[in-house]
């Protein structure tokens, strides 16, 4: 059943993925070269709605939220070093998934650099968690908690910075 | 180059649908979107068919055991919904070289390949790193407010953008 709800989850995923163009090179590279933030668009109305609802849904006590833990030198590093990637391949991979999907031969090529960028990783990861993994590890917080703030006011003001940096985006034509 | 007969949904439309998605999911599956974990466990599967005892030994594919989850059906699906958006919409198009690429480096198909694969490569590594994609930091992440979501965020688009520039130089023109 799990496996079932996952196959249909990314499937409506992939659908408004590749009907909104995100999941294409040049949008991807538009972005990232300031011309054109149709990705950044649809990530943060993801995140501006799935805000509100898990938030709603976590305070009425019907579902758990899941916190990545803050190892502070992991993922920054780790951070900078996908992202030089993402700037070469063009695709994370979400959205390389998706571009095969439409039949972009170049995200095959980007998927099976990642299939082998995880079975590096895997080999260093002994050696990773000895060291870089351990540096600075903060546990699973979250930015309310952090600040000693209400998570409603955050949201408030995520989505308010949200709705301003978007028209700040259709006022540029960005 | 060809100019895809269908119209594209609003960002803003697709990124809110895919948010209330993600909220079902949650509620339902109690599952959060992700994409990176899935090449790391299909790397295991594939390093299974050459050497199990190596993979078995692993402190890595312990962690992440090569098996088909909920997130690794949901990564097929992106794949799937993105062919059945594509073919539906009659945008399918097999393409080797992305528009931006060819408009700075030619029609060349090995030359994008290299750097797809190698991007791949990096993408991964940092994101394993870092513990997380744009899917399971920017978006699952961002919108639960954790300080590593948004941080990798953050840093994901900071060494975009560098890269980005490093390909295609400074300045907005095309």
């Amino acid at each position: 059943m799990k496996l079932l709800l996952g196959l249909i989850t990314g499937l409506i995923f992939g659908y408004l993925m590749q009907r909104a163009r995100v999941i294409r090179y040049d949008k991807q590279l538009g972005a990232l070269r300031l011309q054109d933030m149709t990705i950044v668009k649809f990530m943060l109305s993801t995140v501006m709605v799935g805000m509100v609802g898990v938030y709603l849904l976590h305070d009425l006590g019907v579902v758990k939220l899941s916190i990545k833990s803050f190892d502070l030198a992991a993922v920054i590093l780790g951070g900078l070093i996908f992202g030089l990637g993402w700037g070469l391949v063009g695709y994370c991979p979400g959205t390389a998934s998706g571009a095969l999907g439409e039949g972009r031969l170049d995200a095959a090529w980007g998927m099976l650099g990642m299939l082998v960028g995880a079975g590096l990783y895997a080999e260093a990861y002994p050696a990773l968690s000895a060291s870089v993994l351990k540096w600075g590890q903060l546990g699973k917080i979250t930015l309310p908690q952090a600040l000693g703030l209400n998570h409603w006011l955050i949201i408030g003001l995520f989505i308010l910075a949200g709705a301003l940096l978007f028209w700040w985006f259709e006022k540029k034509g960005l | 180059m060809d100019e895809h007969k269908d119209k594209p949904l609003s960002p803003y439309l697709a990124g809110g649908l895919s948010g209330l998605v993600l909220i079902a999911s949650v509620w339902i599956a109690g599952k959060y979107f992700g994409a990176s974990t899935t090449f790391v466990r299909s790397a295991g599967m594939i390093e299974n068919l050459f050497a199990p005892e190596h993979v078995a030994q692993n402190a890595y594919f312990l962690k992440e055991a090569p098996l088909v989850d909920w997130q690794w059906m949901f990564v097929l699906g992106i794949i799937i919904g993105s062919l059945i958006a594509a073919l539906t919409t009659g945008s399918f198009r097999l393409r080797a070289v992305p528009d931006m690429w060819q408009g700075r480096f030619g029609s060349g198909r090995a030359s994008r390949a290299g750097a797809a694969f190698l991007g791949g490569v990096v993408a991964m590594f940092g994101a394993r790193l870092a513990g997380g994609c744009p899917s399971g930091h920017g978006l699952s992440g961002s919108l639960q407010l954790a300080v590593s979501g948004l941080v990798a965020l953050v840093c994901f688009f900071l060494a975009g953008v560098v890269m980005a520039r490093l390909i295609y130089g400074p300045g907005g023109g095309r």
